[in-house]
């Protein structure tokens, strides 16, 4: 288990060299996204109004104070990605997305395309808003203002983590690991419950 | 006859939204400071490591611990030594939480089902979930409020099974919940199970379940050492904090059971994340008020 420390953008390298189980912090730009925004940028064909090449985007309906024309943040924190899975192969390999951030993991489409253009997927641990939001410095834009809490949002954030590396680009799903040995772990439990299967 | 101001009631829901959000009950805590001694994998200690980081900057800054702001639940005991009015205790749960989530403000979640509008307010029909139940010999009003969040609340499952497929399909159910459900409800949270009843009494009964302080067992004993027996289980399973692997998958198992129909069989989980939060408020009819866990 290597620890990393990395900044934004992130290269094909670094990617590279994240594997499965290592604990990754990084500081730079931070992009925010979830339901809705896909829905507008796939289904309903709408580019995003800024590059997402090289960069890390995060699951997120955040709870925002607008001040002016200043956006200020007062929860950011991370939502569940399986919901995201549609999306995703298209947002790495169309975006240049090279890291996508969440909770409770994606599937094989998800893992295929890290695979093919160089992704990973970063397990936050999930709840802990309060230490994400303390860790965004800045809420440096909003783009699609309209599908606010679920618009498009750029972040900066400093030493953000720690992050889990539970897909990497070489095809290891640690989630799918983690559940292979626990469905090994099965038939034991059952017998001990008296459970006829 | 005594006036009461209702406004008072109003007051208290806003207040304990905002309690539960962001002050973790003590067992809860307890639990997680044992849970982390007890676990040997290393990524997963990390992830309790997180979680109490989190903790303790929500305790300083007075934040949000979860981004989740979920669905307001309110689950309230009525005292009969007083002529409480419940239409204006309705009314003023759905006032109070709204006001919470415009007031501190947070991110509303409530959303019509089929257009998806979300009016930011964290209520609208048929919410806030309010449960009323009574209590004899007692004039005051208990609060318990519960934020639901949807990582947790989204795995929720019920099945009708039949008498014939005994206890033993009701253990299996808990435990492949547990198993298919994974890493999305957060875990280690607590595994509330619901047995008995009718179809949406079950339900119910599972959500009592996870609202018990953890560490409490149930008082009848041979639900009590199902629920030890099952949780012993679910931390042999391997999956972990977060579902990333270790020892500690659930903080604990809580059931709650009612009585059911000779032909029925029914169960319910309804899970809830590490973040188990909760806030009580009891009301006395001159206003005073103990706000709790």
């Amino acid at each position: 288990m290597t620890t990393h420390h990395l900044d934004t953008p992130f290269s094909n390298k670094t990617i590279k060299q994240l594997q499965a189980g290592d604990i990754v912090f990084f500081s730079g730009t931070l992009f925010g996204l979830r339901d809705l925004t896909q829905i507008y940028m796939f289904d309903q064909n709408n580019k995003p109004p800024v590059s997402l090449e090289g960069m890390p985007c995060i699951h997120t309906a955040p709870s925002l104070r607008k001040v002016g024309d200043k956006w200020e943040k007062i929860c950011i924190g991370t939502t569940t990605s399986t919901r995201m899975e549609r999306f995703t192969p298209e947002l790495i390999g169309e975006y240049g997305v090279k890291a996508i951030i969440g909770k409770g993991g994606l599937y094989e489409g998800s893992l295929e395309a890290m695979k093919k253009y160089g992704a990973v997927y970063l397990a936050i641990v999930g709840g802990s808003a309060a230490l994400e939001t303390d860790q965004i410095e800045e809420v440096e834009d909003v783009y699609w203002e309209h599908l606010h809490p679920e618009a498009l949002y750029k972040f900066r954030v400093k030493d953000f983590g720690p992050l889990t590396v539970a897909m990497d680009s070489h095809g290891n799903n640690l989630y799918d690991d983690v559940k292979e040995e626990t469905r090994k772990r099965l038939p034991k439990i059952y017998h001990q419950l008296g459970i006829s299967e | 006859m005594v006036m009461f101001d209702y406004k008072i009631v109003e007051d208290v829901a806003k207040e304990l939204y905002i309690r539960a959000l962001c002050d973790l009950p003590p067992d809860v805590r307890d639990a997680l400071n044992k849970a982390y001694l007890k676990e040997s994998n290393s990524t997963a200690k990390e992830i309790f490591k997180t979680i109490f980081k989190t903790i303790e900057v929500a305790d300083k800054h007075g934040t949000l611990i979860c981004q989740d702001t979920g669905l307001p639940i309110y689950m309230l005991k009525i005292g009969s030594d007083f002529p409480w009015n419940g239409h204006k205790i309705k009314s003023s749960l759905y006032k109070g939480a709204e006001r919470a989530t415009k007031e501190f403000p947070f991110r509303g979640s409530s959303t019509h089902p089929l257009t998806r509008v979300n009016p930011q307010t964290s209520v609208g029909e048929g919410l806030p979930v309010i449960y009323f139940d009574f209590l004899g010999k007692t004039d005051h009003l208990e609060i318990l409020m519960v934020p639901k969040g949807s990582g947790s609340e989204n795995m929720s499952k019920m099945k009708m099974f039949y008498p014939a497929h005994g206890v033993s399909a009701l253990k299996k159910f808990v435990i492949d919940t547990v198993f298919e459900t994974g890493a999305n409800p957060c875990p280690p949270g607590i595994i509330g199970v619901g047995i008995g009843g009718t179809a949406d009494l079950v339900m119910k009964l599972a959500k009592e379940a996870i609202v018990r302080p953890v560490g409490q067992r149930n008082q009848d004993s041979v639900i009590a050492e199902l629920e030890e027996e099952l949780e012993d289980a679910i931390n042999s399973m391997g999956r972990g904090p977060m579902g990333l692997g270790g020892d500690i998958t659930t903080l604990a198992v809580h059931i709650e059971t009612a009585f059911t129909h000779i032909t029925q069989n029914p169960i319910a989980v309804n899970t809830q994340c590490w973040a188990a939060r909760r806030a009580r408020a009891t009301i006395f009819p001159d206003g005073l008020i103990e706000y709790g866990y």
